[in-house]
């Protein structure tokens, strides 16, 4: 298999100026991040800032409701409500024994941005980040904790003025800064090694969803399930039971209102062949190959490719991929609130929706887990918005 | 032998009438489908060496903001690959100048790389450049370009090692192009020195002529580098040129 791939998708389609700071990072990965002294250092951020290991738990309720047993492996609970943590903090630490001294980051709604700035305030380091400026508009809230945890957050003109943009943006601005700056980047996407060093951080969530399955039940899920936009917090969950071939991978991807027509982020599902942001994978795009605008009601499954592991999983028949709806996800948001107790993020409620909308599918004996990636305090000004109208 | 590339014979021409060779960068559909093909009409005529014609791209990370938004200005009128490989048909016999389309991969891709080579070498392209397509990406391509007489012409930096250098000069690029501006800190002395030392190991690891691009935007910055440089690109300062609805020929008047 050729560097950097994952089967036929993957790769470094990027300017020739980004090659010295990617085959630095690659290098770095290889030469620190085994090490016991990163390890020990990683470990000890890792329970001591972010709270882990996240618990998971069995929904007494739904379970009940659905004839199944469901469980959420609660990344919600993870420091700054989501598993973005995860990767930051690792990115960050990693930055540090590089001798970076900045973090730079792209953010559409805001979380990872945010998760950035958290990072780089306990680990000294400055941090940028790049930030379409619909979205700063959208979203200032997120700018102002991005502020007060010490970031500088820069607004993006040019383009459609969101998450794709602001790649574009932090991309540029990495060619100009990389000897002093690390490109902290969001999720499993983009170029070599950032897939892998995406998924090698977040696989914390696989393993220790893993165990404690194990631990608390004495077997194995039958069903994995998460929400896929750019595809992070389901390849950490997905990658360590890759090699069990009874638990059936489940990525959900986000089908817009799903009017005819409508924009959407089903990349996998309703996406075709091509190469963004330095990686090849699927894309939403025109005939001609411009990359075309995606929409979700959840702000982090709105970018309009997928991280080119996830492609692989599909056309290796590993992991399957579906589509579930503004208003299913919607539905389910509002289910586990009301029934569980726990407010989850629009994104993970995708995941959900798809276990409540194939529960006619799954076998009364079944166990499902599902990661639970972020909380949904964030997202009540959109859901408001939707009541409202 | 190998018969030469029409970019490397148009660039040595300029260089042994004892200038540098032009190559001016433009869009295509910019500022307007209608205006295009007389501006490069009119660059061709008033001494473009090279014309480099831009094929927009949604999301061109390899550019700065006046390139970026020139190009997006473009795709809202609806330029496409296949408007630029049939208008260029046209006009290719009135132009001099070697041509080079310079556009991102995902475009080419989608319109099919097989058909991209033979359409692009019936209608006089002689080369392609394409910022996101570096060495070891490109290398199953080049057979399929050289079978259609396309030229790939590499982008290096001021970051980019000697040895990596000379992997790309394996591949006998027409010309090579050192991206210039970025990256670049401290004095302009300092700078001079350090783009000096550059130019120098691109000339010792090429056997081609070397172009000189990104952030060019007036002709004593050539001076410090002169001797090094064999031809100089221009992107940005034409497009802001050309923008203030001012005349070509006037720009490539400046750097004559």
């Amino acid at each position: 298999m050729r560097k950097g791939y994952f089967g036929e998708f993957g790769g470094q389609f990027v300017p020739e100026l980004l090659v010295p700071p990617l085959t630095e990072l690659e290098k770095a990965m290889q030469d620190i991040m085994d090490g016991p002294q990163f390890r020990k250092e990683l470990d000890q951020l890792f329970s001591e800032f972010v709270g882990r290991p996240t618990p998971i738990c069995r929904c007494a309720n739904l379970s009940r409701d659905l004839g199944f047993d469901l469980w959420l492996k609660r990344e919600d609970l993870a420091h700054t409500g989501a598993h973005k943590i995860n990767n930051t903090v690792g990115q960050g630490l990693l930055a540090r024994y590089m001798g970076k001294k900045c973090l730079l980051a792209e953010t559409g709604a805001g979380q990872h941005g945010v998760a950035t700035a958290t990072a780089a305030a306990v680990l000294g380091l400055e941090c940028i980040v790049f930030m379409g400026a619909l979205d700063v508009k959208r979203q200032s809230h997120n700018v102002r904790r991005m502020e007060l945890l010490g970031a500088k957050v820069e607004p993006v003109q040019s383009g459609t003025r969101t998450l794709k943009d602001a790649i574009n943006a932090a991309l540029r601005y990495w060619i100009g800064h990389q000897q002093d700056t690390h490109y902290c980047l969001g999720s499993a996407v983009g170029p070599h090694p950032f897939p892998l060093l995406v998924r090698k951080l977040q696989s914390v969530i696989g393993r220790e969803a893993r165990s404690q399955f194990m631990e608390k039940t004495g077997r194995l899920p039958d069903y994995v399930v998460a929400c896929v936009g750019g595809g992070s917090n389901a390849v950490g969950i997905f990658h360590p039971f890759a090699r069990d071939p009874h638990v059936n991978l489940v990525g959900v991807e986000a089908g817009g209102e799903g009017t005819p027509g409508c924009h959407h982020s089903a990349t996998l599902c309703r996406g075709s062949f091509g190469v963004l942001h330095g990686t090849r994978t699927y894309l939403l795009q025109t005939e001609e190959g411009q990359i075309m605008p995606s929409h979700s009601v959840a702000p982090g499954l709105d970018y309009p490719g997928v991280g080119p592991e996830h492609a692989h999983l599909k056309e290796s028949g590993r992991a399957t991929y579906e589509v579930i709806y503004d208003q299913q996800a919607l539905e389910a948001f509002y289910l586990l609130s009301g029934r569980e107790g726990i407010i989850p993020a629009l994104e993970s409620s995708h995941a959900l929706a798809w276990v409540i909308a194939r529960k006619n599918r799954i076998k009364p004996e079944s166990m499902v887990l599902v990661n639970l990636s972020g909380r949904g305090d964030k997202d009540l000004d959109i859901v408001r918005e939707i009541e409202a109208q | 032998m190998k018969k030469e590339n029409l970019l490397t014979q148009r660039i040595n021409e300029a260089v042994r009438r004892g200038r540098k060779a032009l190559i001016p960068f433009v869009p295509a559909g910019f500022p307007s489908k209608d205006a295009f093909w007389d501006i490069i009409l009119e660059l061709d005529d008033s001494g473009a060496d090279i014309i480099e014609i831009g094929v927009p791209f949604s999301d061109p990370v390899a550019d700065g903001p006046i390139v970026e938004s020139a190009s997006i200005r473009c795709l809202e009128q609806g330029v496409s690959l296949s408007w630029i490989m049939s208008e260029l048909l046209k006009y290719r016999e009135k132009l001099r100048a070697g041509i080079v389309l310079m556009g991102y991969y995902n475009p080419f891709l989608q319109y099919g790389l097989r058909r991209l080579s033979t359409e692009a070498e019936k209608a006089g392209v002689n080369g392609l450049i394409i910022p996101d397509l570096i060495l070891e990406e490109v290398r199953p391509h080049l057979e399929l370009f050289g079978d259609f007489h396309l030229s790939f012409t590499p982008l290096v930096g001021l970051n980019t090692s000697k040895e990596r250098m000379r992997e790309y000069s394996g591949i006998s690029p027409a010309f090579v192009y050192l991206v210039s501006v970025l990256g670049i800190t401290g004095t302009r002395a300092s700078a001079d020195r350090l783009l000096r030392a550059k130019l120098a190991e691109v000339k010792e690891a090429f056997d081609c002529p070397v172009a000189l691009g990104f952030g060019l935007s007036s002709r004593a910055q050539l001076d410090p580098i002169a001797d090094l440089v064999d031809a100089v690109v221009f992107g940005s300062a034409l497009i802001e040129h050309l923008d203030s609805g001012r005349k070509a020929s006037e720009f490539m008047k400046a750097w004559k």
